[in-house]
């Protein structure tokens, strides 16, 4: 049996893992094979995914504005990436 | 251009507020016809410059370039009985681009975008040309000559994408965000996006090639009180605030609302980048939403430097 990776990306509301999900990006090491995200948005919280068996692997820092540039708006603020490993075969 | 039917102060505001207005079945039959017929001949010869076939010679048997040269003015850019010369000439269409990029536009390209059948590739979320700096901006007309059903290929965007500072296809990540939308809609539908609005082509489940042609045009003066101000000044107050006096009817009512997928700190912020684009379009330097601007600017000239 192989292992592959499947990775999520979460976009939440505030700094807090347990904020509502506002948007969502799945990659997918198995190709299809493995279990899929079925519903729109696939969690509530990313605590959810949590409860759903994913890892958590990286959260947004929190960074202080830029000097000048405080109220820039550019990319969602709050990003999660998760990961579950996948048994192939 | 007094004749056209320009925009009203809700549709500017809501323009300001969600990056893109939408005029549905605007564009009449012989219309959208016509462009079923050109619109795929414009992408060859797109293609035909791109690959550079032409030999340096584009112009067509009566000399009239199918590929207008950045710059040309909108006016001169388009035979009056082409395909997108006739588009841009439909009233509600002119009254729009008047309203948002003034009486005298200049086109920046414009550009065939051909989903075929069965083409299931999600194009990467991406704003065009690079990162611009505001508050000027241009306009890209999308229309859909044709009905565009559900999952047929209608281009995805994300309202109120429009004035966050990103560069192309650095968003390309995101693959879902809540509140997105994908076109759909009649034949002869246009939607105008201002340039920043994120967007991509979208997968064609369908049995027919979906066809849409993107034009952009870029103002050649202040985009200052072009549209139809008759009921602006009553309702462009500058001290209108939700946690104070909130007034029905106000401009700041539409510029304050938010996506479903903005985080609540940066909706303020948002609220903030529409407040100052407010302000280059109306020339009123005072206007403000729930007070952000003025009570850091009337701090800011209590300090002596």
């Amino acid at each position: 049996m192989s292992a592959r990776q499947q990775v999520l990306m979460l976009w939440l509301a505030s700094s807090a893992l347990d904020s509502r999900v506002l948007g969502w990006s799945m990659f997918d090491g198995t190709a299809g094979a493995g279990p899929q995200l079925t519903t729109d948005p696939p969690y509530g919280t990313g605590v959810d995914a949590l409860v759903d068996g994913w890892r958590l692997l990286q959260m947004s820092p929190l960074i202080p504005p830029t000097p000048g540039h405080e109220r820039d708006t550019s990319f969602l603020k709050h990003e999660f990436l998760f990961e579950r490993i996948i048994g192939l075969g | 251009m007094s004749e056209l039917p320009l925009l009203t102060t809700d549709q500017m505001a809501s323009f300001v507020a969600r990056g893109f207005l939408r005029f549905d079945a605007v564009v009449p039959d012989d219309v959208n016809a016509q462009a079923m017929e050109e619109l795929p001949g414009l992408f060859r010869a797109w293609l035909d410059e791109f690959r550079g076939v032409a030999s340096g010679h584009t112009d067509d048997a009566d000399g009239e370039a199918p590929l207008p040269r950045s710059g040309t003015p909108l006016h001169d850019a388009y035979a009056p009985d082409s395909a997108f010369g006739r588009m841009v000439r439909v009233p509600a269409i002119a009254g729009a681009i008047a309203s948002l990029v003034g009486a005298a536009p200049v086109v920046d390209h414009h550009f065939v975008h051909i989903k075929t059948a069965g083409d299931l590739h999600a194009q990467g979320l991406h704003c065009d040309a690079i990162v611009d700096q505001g508050p000027a901006f241009d306009i890209q007309l999308f229309w859909f000559p044709h009905d565009v059903a559900p999952r047929e290929g209608g281009t995805r965007f994300v309202p109120g994408s429009h004035l966050r500072r990103v560069n192309m296809d650095d968003v390309a990540r995101y693959h879902h965000l809540a509140g997105e939308q994908y076109f759909s809609g009649d034949a002869g539908t246009v939607v105008i996006f201002h340039q920043g609005l994120w967007h991509a082509g979208a997968p064609n489940h369908g049995s027919r090639d979906r066809v849409m042609g993107k034009l952009r045009l870029n103002p050649t003066q202040a985009q200052v009180r072009l549209w139809d101000t008759s009921d602006l000044a009553p309702r462009n107050r500058a001290d209108d605030h939700m946690f104070a006096r909130m007034e029905p009817g106000m401009v700041a009512a539409e510029l304050r609302r938010s996506e479903p997928w903005y985080e609540p700190s940066v909706h303020r912020l948002e609220t903030v980048q529409r407040a100052r684009l407010w302000r280059y379009l109306t020339g009123d330097a005072d206007f403000d939403v729930d007070w952000y601007l003025t009570r850091t600017e009337r701090r800011a000239a209590l300090v002596t430097p």
